[in-house]
Parts: structure tokens; C-alpha cells; sequence
């Protein structure tokens, strides 16, 4: 496969797939504030998803558009990072899990506005805006649950103990990635770890949260394929309308 | 719909003649009724009931369409579908703000809402079962409450007026919106027009419901159109509903299923309308009484998510009176 190819698309399904995660929560929120942000952060991520995958429907060249790329892929084929497609578990653990995700991708953002690649940088334009609003969206949270009640620092410890196995591979570099370093296309990940530590330890530090950023997970395997049991799951949904009806238009 | 929020309401007043009668002048010459007004006490609780199951309805009513967000047939299509289940929660949050003017909190309407005391329309407990659904009810559910609402733009009292006026521009953007989506399905393969002909249906009744009692059953439509809270009957409204959408179906190359459908040129006054059957009223009433489909699962849905959120709204609070303690703290320490 292109390397080219691959890297967008790999950031195509890990906007969608965290966008169809955080879509779940909409109707149950925990007060209508959150039934009307969380839509929102999802139809953000939505649509970056739907760029994306038109971008790389576009360098494949094969007449693959945004609909066939995300819906029409066996699960194997799925290159999302394993932190997006985890249950959403409670609500600490659904913003726990945007805190880290989208502070990553703040910092991947502003390296991609400079991007060889002239559409990416055009989309990272758009995102870099969006995804500071869920930043500063789950930072805040983060530090009402971690310094609210005894239950909700308690779920907060939770989230963290679950989730912090999934940050290493944000920050992992293969051959695709190191191609596109090379081509002035994608930022070298690694040297964003430090800022990362730096952001995540601060509001943890507001949030009364007695953690690190955690950097040393073992949890791996999304960029090639290799999802978790709920993956399949989520699969079902998504796919369903396009796999009982294939080829129609909606 | 929003005019069913009248059903059991008591809208009576104890006020003396000469008060009433200097409201009635005021409702009279059209002017508007705002919070710090004086109004009879029979006024602020029928706008607190039917402006409080207004907001119930945009609310429970993000569930049947939620249920299809992630299994949306298209990236545009679940876009869209998001942002209009989003809508909802927006006009839900204007209307409890509205409520809220006259003296009642969304924490309590809240909680009549999942103890059953509250009500709200009766359509949403009807189940979502196909993709379609989605395209019929932005197409009628949409349409039928814009027709209840335009004139509700007008109300007598002013925050609800002018939530209308928002909040109907955004509903006939669903309507149109769904009726796109019925469109498609209707130009589309044969399963797909009939997976639109199944849906509607299955909602073409509950939606001519939705407008409420016959007007000879319907108790406090009189008192509710003296104070311009209302300005069309149930029977009118739905009657202009009927005339608005039956082309719509035509276009489509749908058929309603009722037989009794007829065109009748003496209708409104010689301009013509369609006469159609009778409605099911005991199936409306079953429903009501909370015996339809999803009551239980609707009510189930958002209790559970009030109380599975209990925990995050008591973080919020502590954290900002913690917030409000520490800052209390320091500034007497720098006194
Ligand atoms: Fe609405
Ligand atoms: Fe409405
Ligand atoms: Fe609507």
C-alpha cells in the first residue's frame, strides 16, 4: 500500500472511530449541556473523518470516495490507534480518553499546518481549532471530576488505570510514518512525547490527580490492524446499512 | 404534540373579574406577556405545563432518532442526523429556560418528567425500525410540529414566542431535510421505496395524532385560545396539516394508508381539502396513559442517564464550590 495512502487514511479512522464513540453518548449525557457538547465534538471529528478520507480516496486513485472508505474495509483493514475504539466506558473515562487524545493531536495539528501536503494542511487549518475546544472541553472536566467528590477523583483513577496502556502508540513511528517525515509530509511523533507529558501533568496537577502522563503502555497493534474484541462490534453498527444494502445510494 | 400538553391541565383562576378582564384587554391588543408581568395564576401554570412538555418532547424526542446515529448509511447522512438530534437538546434547553421565567426550575420539570407526572408527545414512543424512519419523521414529525409552532411564534407570552421563532427555523430545515431523505429512498431501488412505503405507514397515524384531541373532546383548548397561548383548534391544525402533505406524498409516489382519503372542493370554505378517516382515539389514549410501544423504554432511557450522571453533576458542583472557597481564601489573605 501507498505509505502516503496509508497515513491519511489512518487518520481518517481514528477521527471516525472516536467520532462514532463519542455519537454513542448523544440522548445520555449526564445533563443537556453534554448532550449538546458531545455531538458536537463528534460531528468535529465527523467531518475531519470526512475530508480525510476523501483526501486519501483521491491519492489512492482508484475512485474509492469517503463512503467506501469508511464503511466497505474488513476490520483488519481499520488503521485507527486502540485509545479511540475502546468503550466509552463512564463519563470519566469517555473524557479522560478525549483529554489525552486530543491533546496529542493539538500538538499533531500544528505540525501538520506546515505539511508538504497542501490538503492536509488545509484540513489541519480546520482541526487545529476544533480540537482545541475538546482540549480545553475535557481538560476542564478532567479537573472537576479529579477535584470534585471522593467518587468522582475514585472514576477518574479508574479511567486512568484503563486507558493508560493506549498513549504509547500515539507516538509510534513505523516505515509509513518515517516516509512521510521524510517527505516533509508528517511530523516525527516522538518529538512531541515531551509537550505531550508537559500538558496532560499540568492539568493533572490542577486536577489533584496523583499521576504521570502515562508513556509507557503496552498496548499496540491498531496501525496494523489489529484491533480489540469491541472492534468488530462497532463494525456492526457502522457497516450495517451499507453491508444488508450494498452499492444503493442514501 | 405540544397542543396535547393541554390534556389535564387546570387552568383555573381565582383572580377577581376586574383583574381578568384587564389581562383579557392586554392579551386583546395583542400585547406581548413577559415574565415580570402580573398574569392569573391560571395562565403561569398552563405555560409552565405545556412550555415544560414542549421541552420533554425536543428531549425524549433525541432518543428514537439517536437510536440510528451509528448505524447512519453515509458519513453526510450521520453528520446530519447528529446535528439535528443536537438541534433538539438546543430547542430543549431554550424551552426549559423559557419554563424557568415563570418560576419553575429544570431540575424539577426534570424529575415530574421521569417520575410519568409530566408528559410529552405522544409520537415518540413509537420505535424507530428501519433507516427510513429517520427520513419520515424529519418529513412528518418535523412538519407537524412546525405547523403547531408557526402560530405558537405568536403566543401571548413573549420568551415562549420568541423561542419559537427560533426554533422553527431550524425545524423546517429537519422537514426539509427528511423529506430528502424519503425522496431518495423513493427514487431508489424497490426495497428502498419500500422500506419508505412501510415507514410511513407505521407514522401516518401517530403523527395526525400528535395534534391532540377532536376539539369537541379537547377541555381546555377554549381558555388556552382566549389567551392566545393557542390561535388554531386541533382539528384546524390538523386538517392544514393534512392538506400541506398529502401532495408531498403524491410527489413521492407514496401512498397514506387511509382508504377514506378524499379530495373535497366545498372544504375550507370552498377551497378545497381532503377529507380523511377516522382516527384510532383509543390507540391515541393507550399511548397517552403510557401503555404505547417505548413509554416505558423512553422514560427507563433518560432516567437512566439523569442517574448515571448524578455522580458528574455533584463533581461539578463541589469542584465550584471548592473553586469559590479557595479564592474566597486567598483574597482575604492578601487583604
Ligand atoms: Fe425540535
Ligand atoms: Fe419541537
Ligand atoms: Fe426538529
Amino acid at each position: 500500500m501507498d505509505a502516503h495512502f496509508e497515513y491519511v487514511l489512518r487518520l481518517a479512522d481514528d477521527q471516525l472511530v472516536l467520532g462514532h464513540r463519542i455519537s454513542e453518548w448523544c440522548g445520555h449525557a449526564p445533563m443537556l449541556e453534554e448532550d449538546l457538547a458531545l455531538p458536537n465534538i463528534a460531528l468535529d471529528l465527523i467531518g475531519q473523518a470526512r475530508m480525510l478520507y476523501t483526501h486519501a480516496g483521491e491519492i489512492e486513485g482508484n475512485g474509492r470516495n469517503e463512503d467506501q472508505l469508511a464503511y466497505l474495509r474488513p476490520e483488519q483493514e481499520y488503521r485507527n490507534l486502540l485509545i479511540v475504539e475502546r468503550e466509552n466506558g463512564d463519563f470519566a473515562h469517555t473524557m479522560l480518553r478525549l483529554f489525552f487524545y486530543a491533546s496529542f493531536m493539538e500538538l499533531f495539528w500544528e505540525k501538520m499546518l506546515t505539511s508538504s501536503d497542501e490538503v492536509l494542511a488545509g484540513i489541519a487549518a480546520k482541526a487545529i481549532k476544533e480540537v482545541r475546544y475538546h482540549v480545553r472541553h475535557s481538560a476542564e472536566w478532567v479537573i472537576r471530576m479529579g477535584d470534585g467528590t471522593d467518587e468522582s477523583a475514585r472514576r477518574l483513577e479508574d479511567a486512568y488505570d484503563d486507558l493508560e496502556a493506549y498513549c504509547t502508540e500515539m507516538f509510534e513511528m513505523d516505515d509509513v510514518a518515517r516516509d512521510m517525515v521524510a517527505a516533509g509530509i508528517g511530523p516525527d511523533t516522538q518529538a512531541l512525547v515531551e509537550s505531550w507529558k508537559a500538558k496532560v501533568e499540568a492539568i493533572f496537577r490542577e486536577a489533584m490527580l496523583n499521576r504521570f502522563a502515562p508513556v509507557e503502555g503496552h498496548r499496540s497493534g491498531g496501525r496494523k490492524g489489529q484491533h480489540g474484541e469491541e472492534m468488530g462490534f462497532l463494525l456492526a453498527d457502522l457497516q450495517y446499512m451499507q453491508r444488508t444494502y450494498p452499492g444503493l445510494n442514501w | 404534540m405540544y397542543s396535547q400538553g393541554l390534556i389535564g391541565a387546570d387552568t383555573s383562576t381565582e383572580e377577581s373579574e376586574e383583574f381578568l378582564r384587564a389581562f383579557q384587554e392586554r392579551i386583546d391588543a395583542e400585547q406581548k406577556i413577559e415574565p415580570n408581568d402580573v398574569m392569573p395564576a391560571g395562565y403561569r401554570k398552563t405555560l409552565i405545563r405545556q412550555i415544560g412538555q414542549h421541552a420533554h418532547s425536543e428531549i425524549v424526542g433525541m432518543l428514537p432518532e439517536g437510536n440510528w446515529i451509528t448505524r447512519a448509511p453515509t458519513l453526510k447522512r450521520k453528520a446530519a442526523l447528529l446535528a439535528k438530534v443536537q438541534d433538539e437538546g438546543g430547542h430543549g434547553l431554550y424551552l426549559y429556560s423559557a419554563a424557568e421565567t415563570l418560576g419553575v426550575s429544570r431540575e424539577q420539570m426534570t424529575e415530574e418528567l421521569h417520575a410519568g407526572k409530566a408528559k410529552y408527545s405522544s409520537i415518540f414512543n413509537y420505535p424507530t425500525l428501519t433507516w427510513a424512519d429517520i427520513g419520515t419523521i424529519g418529513w412528518l414529525v418535523d412538519g407537524a410540529a412546525i405547523m403547531n409552532q408557526i402560530p405558537l411564534c405568536r403566543c401571548s407570552f413573549g420568551p415562549y414566542a420568541r423561542a419559537m421563532i427560533r426554533v422553527c427555523k431550524e425545524e423546517s430545515f429537519h422537514q426539509r431535510q427528511g423529506y430528502e431523505i424519503v425522496m431518495t429512498l423513493a427514487k431508489g431501488s424497490p426495497e428502498q421505496k419500500a422500506m419508505a412505503q412501510e415507514s410511513l405507514d407505521r407514522w401516518w397515524w401517530p403523527v395526525l395524532m400528535m395534534f391532540g384531541p377532536h376539539d369537541s373532546d379537547s377541555q381546555h383548548g377554549d381558555q388556552s385560545m382566549r389567551w392566545k397561548i393557542k390561535r388554531f383548534s386541533n382539528d384546524e391544525l390538523r386538517q392544514k396539516f393534512v392538506d400541506a402533505t398529502i401532495p408531498q406524498a403524491e410527489y413521492l409516489g407514496l401512498t397514506v394508508p387511509d382508504p377514506d382519503l378524499k379530495w373535497n372542493p366545498e372544504k375550507n370554505d370552498g377551497r378545497g381539502g381532503y377529507d380523511f378517516g377516522a382516527i384510532d382515539w383509543d390507540e391515541f389514549w393507550r399511548v397517552v396513559k403510557g401503555k404505547g410501544i417505548m413509554n416505558r423504554e423512553r422514560i427507563r432511557d433518560r432516567r437512566k442517564a439523569w442517574d448515571d450522571g448524578e455522580w458528574v453533576r455533584e463533581a461539578a458542583l463541589a469542584h465550584a464550590q471548592k473553586r469559590a472557597e479557595r479564592m474566597a481564601a486567598e483574597q482575604q489573605a492578601a487583604e
